[in-house]
């Protein structure tokens, strides 16, 4: 539905850059905007030529009527987002909210863990958790003190907060697995832990609060096209059986979640995605000769 | 109408089945354009000529929709090509759509009299003819609508939907349909490939649509973005529709269905049709290339799937099912089609486990042969596995085209009650559980054909108007009946009182 004032798409409102490859873009979707839940995710294709990709919901506004999302400059589609979507542009197709909002319970003291891209879409979750009372933990994980953003955001939201880099420029040094070994050790009463990152890092923190019988909920990102659950293209493998992400989830157990087929799934279309992005930059380079 | 000249009797009729044009099997199995051509005047007159204009008219009841068959054949000898059109879009809205995809093997020609000693009237063929003539000749039938003050909303811009919609816009109503998908046209768009329905065709089938004052809103997925009780409760809407279909595919639940290289019909469809995958990198979907591709399933579907794999430059591609040929439920032409491009069939054969290269990608699947046994439930005779008769077929794509299972959206968003198998119970009218809410199509019956789901559609949009306490424009489209048996005071009964509009012919 388009809900914007003039012509088709979506249209971006405003846009923040992090890094020199993530970026912020905030969406007019009024809809959208009131729908949306801490969990879920929207799909986008930035023009008419474009690939569907799923992208979760890293915020969202009902008085702005606007969604947030936070991308990662990685393949042909977002590095070509992060060229060309600037405030005033549209988006020619945003659907959603799609999958399961996140279940969120009556957990006391709940642990909320952002590696890397998944920092932005544990934050609707984290503040969701603080509404419903819980004492909520954040652990926050970037590769250097430069990549960090919306600290101030999480500091917000949470009653704790601990920063982690790979290099110890920020925060302690360490992987987010260290920050959960730190939570846990001071608060043995943890009741739930929510992961969003790279498969690696939601299996290295699945993993870690294993022993503790931690109940932890891990949002998935496998390759999707229509995101109803009419392709089965994200079809994940769970120790249960096997679960579509885009309507059986995207949360799930991640002491259920098998990862090393998830990584591998991921990697389903790597030679294409591979081919695409040289293309891009090619075309870029060459367009930057141009006087 | 005229009533037939003199009475054909079968010795009269051209014997022979008027052939279409098709591109040939090498030329088009490289490209994406259609395979059978419409007829030419010529050879619609003369296939015309071979209907009997019997009266006992058995291809109106085999037909979903029950089009007026032998009227529409009539006007056609009769070079009335738009009466033709008028007549089939009286109950069928989608003429060129049908004409291509209807199963007619197992409907109409399937019971046509003619069909009793040669071969049955191109029923098919004809509709698709006068559909092709109005597309092109830009006809349309938009009756005089005289607007109420009710508001339709339809969930899902498919078969069921489009049909749905057609008929409460012209009984007055104001219908909005919703599509999750950038563009309208459901499986029509993602699912059936060009060279089977061009997106042109069903295209132009939706501006006919918009005509009528349907609006299209794309990029909505309804269930999520906003339920369905919330169209009824806060939205205003005064009926609603569901019809989206039975999307979830089905795996088997073998070894080595997550190896990459596994994937649905569904999938690759959506890629290659909606997507355009097949045009990369100039769209940016991408498309694992299979060079020896073997399709599970032996439906429409999995004929598409076939198809479309050998036209993105597969070296071979099979097909593996687990009955025989006899069996198969895709239209007849499509199976024929497939084996003239060089599809290999393997009848009777069941996969048992996709067989991993050691990269986590498809090396070969082991399949078991078959034999027919008793008949099941169904009334086809059981695939029983031959014990010791494994065997494996290399390929590195495999694709599954077995079926659907329900959808879980919309039964996951609202208060609607669904059978055992998860689909949308309805009652006779297609009447759901929640006031105004009707459902039908994939939704409600499982996957069927696109017939059978405008059939629901229309079934749908009466038990609708009965609801809203609506006069049935079906009868603008019928001729006068004449006679004291439908007339009272020299009124039509049909009109329960009503002041009419007439379409002139």
């Amino acid at each position: 539905m388009n809900s914007t004032s003039a012509g088709p798409g979506f249209e971006v409102v405003a846009r923040q850059d992090f890094s020199d490859v993530t970026f912020l873009l905030e969406i007019r979707h009024p809809m959208l905007a009131k729908a949306a839940r801490p969990g879920q995710f929207v799909i986008v294709m930035s023009h008419e030529q474009g690939e569907r990709i799923p992208l979760t919901i890293a915020d969202f506004d009902r008085d702005k009527g606007t969604i947030t999302l936070v991308i990662q400059a990685v393949g042909k589609t977002t590095l070509e987002m992060q060229r060309d979507c600037r405030v005033g542009t549209r988006l020619s197709a945003l659907v959603g909210p799609m999958g399961i909002p996140s279940h969120i319970g009556s957990a006391r003291k709940v642990l909320c863990v952002g590696g890397g891209l998944g920092v932005a879409p544990v934050y609707p979750q984290a503040r969701a958790y603080k509404e419903s009372g819980a004492y909520v933990i954040g652990i926050l994980g970037f590769r250097t003190s430069d990549l960090v953003f919306w600290e101030e955001k999480f500091r917000a939201c949470c009653d704790e907060l601990i920063l982690c880099t790979d290099d110890g420029s920020a925060g302690i040094k360490g992987l987010v697995t260290e920050g959960i070994r730190q939570a846990v050790l001071k608060h043995p009463d943890i009741d739930e832990c929510v992961a969003i990152g790279p498969p690696v890092m939601m299996k290295g923190c699945a993993e870690a609060t294993r022993p503790h019988k931690i109940h932890t909920i891990v949002s998935l990102n496998p390759v999707m096209v229509d995101g109803t659950g009419m392709c089965g293209g994200c079809r994940v493998k769970l120790s249960t059986g096997v679960k579509f992400a885009c309507v059986d989830g995207p949360d799930f157990d991640g002491h259920l979640v098998d990862f090393d087929d998830l990584v591998f799934r991921l990697q389903r279309y790597k030679a294409t995605e591979r081919e695409a992005t040289e293309r891009f930059n090619e075309s870029c380079r060459l367009r930057s000769q141009v006087p | 109408m005229t009533a037939p000249r003199k009475k054909k009797t079968i010795r009269m009729i051209p014997q022979a089945r008027t052939p279409a044009r098709e591109q040939d099997p090498k030329e088009r199995a490289c490209n994406f354009q259609e395979v059978t051509h419409s007829y030419l005047v010529e050879d619609a007159l003369l296939e015309a000529e071979r209907c009997l204009m019997c009266p006992d008219q058995p291809c109106v009841r085999g037909c979903p929709v029950n089009v007026a068959i032998p009227d529409f054949i009539q006007r056609i000898t009769e070079k009335d090509f738009r009466g033709a059109y008028d007549v089939i879009t009286g109950t069928n809205l989608l003429p060129a759509v049908c004409g291509r995809v209807c199963p007619q093997e197992n409907q109409c020609e399937g019971v046509c009299t003619v069909g009793d000693t040669l071969e049955p009237v191109a029923i098919g063929r004809l509709e698709r003819f006068v559909g092709d003539l109005a597309i092109k000749d830009g006809w349309s039938n938009i009756p005089y609508i005289e607007r109420n003050r009710f508001r339709v909303g339809i969930v899902g811009s498919g078969p069921a939907g489009m049909a749905c919609a057609a008929d409460m816009a012209k009984s007055g109503c104001d219908v909005t349909v919703y599509e999750a998908f950038h563009e309208a046209g459901g499986v029509l768009k993602y699912g059936i490939p060009d060279f089977r329905l061009p997106n042109t065709v069903v295209d132009a089938e939706i501006g006919k649509l918009e005509q009528l004052g349907v609006k299209f809103e794309c990029n909505t997925l309804v269930g999520r973005l906003f339920t369905i009780e919330q169209m009824v409760d806060e939205m205003g809407f005064h009926a609603v529709f569901v019809g989206t279909g039975a999307g979830y595919p089905s795996f088997m639940g073998i070894p080595g269905e997550s190896l990459n290289g596994v994937l649905s019909a569904n999938e690759l469809l959506t890629r290659c049709n909606l997507m355009h995958a097949r045009d990369f990198p100039n769209f940016d979907t991408p498309m694992q290339p299979g060079k020896r591709v073997a399709v599970i399933g032996a439906g429409n579907t999995a004929m598409d799937a076939l198809r479309v794999c050998l036209r993105l430059g597969a070296d071979s591609v099979s097909c593996l099912y687990r009955r025989s040929r006899a069996e198969a439920p895709a239209r007849a032409e499509e199976v024929h089609h497939a084996e003239q491009e060089g599809i290999q069939f393997h009848w009777l054969a069941s996969p048992v486990e996709i067989v991993d290269d050691g990269k986590r990608s498809v090396r070969a699947v082991r399949c078991v042969r078959m034999t027919l046994g008793e008949p099941d439930e169904s009334g086809r005779r059981r695939p029983v596995p031959e014990p010791g008769s494994e065997f494996e077929i290399e390929a590195d794509m495999v694709v599954y085209a077995i079926g659907t299972n329900a959808n879980p959206i919309i039964g996951q968003t609202s208060r609607l009650k669904l059978n055992k198998r998860g689909y949308i119970a309805t009652d006779e009218s297609l009447a759901t559980s929640i006031p105004g809410v009707f459902a039908g199509g994939d939704i409600v019956t499982g996957a069927a054909t696109v017939i059978e789901a405008m059939g629901a559609g229309r079934r749908a949009a009466r038990g609708m108007k009965a609801y809203l306490g609506l006069r049935d424009t079906e009868y603008v489209y019928r001729d006068e009946q004449a006679g004291p048996d439908t007339t009272l005071f020299g009124i039509d009964r049909a009109e329960h009182g009503y002041a009419r509009v007439r379409l002139p012919r």
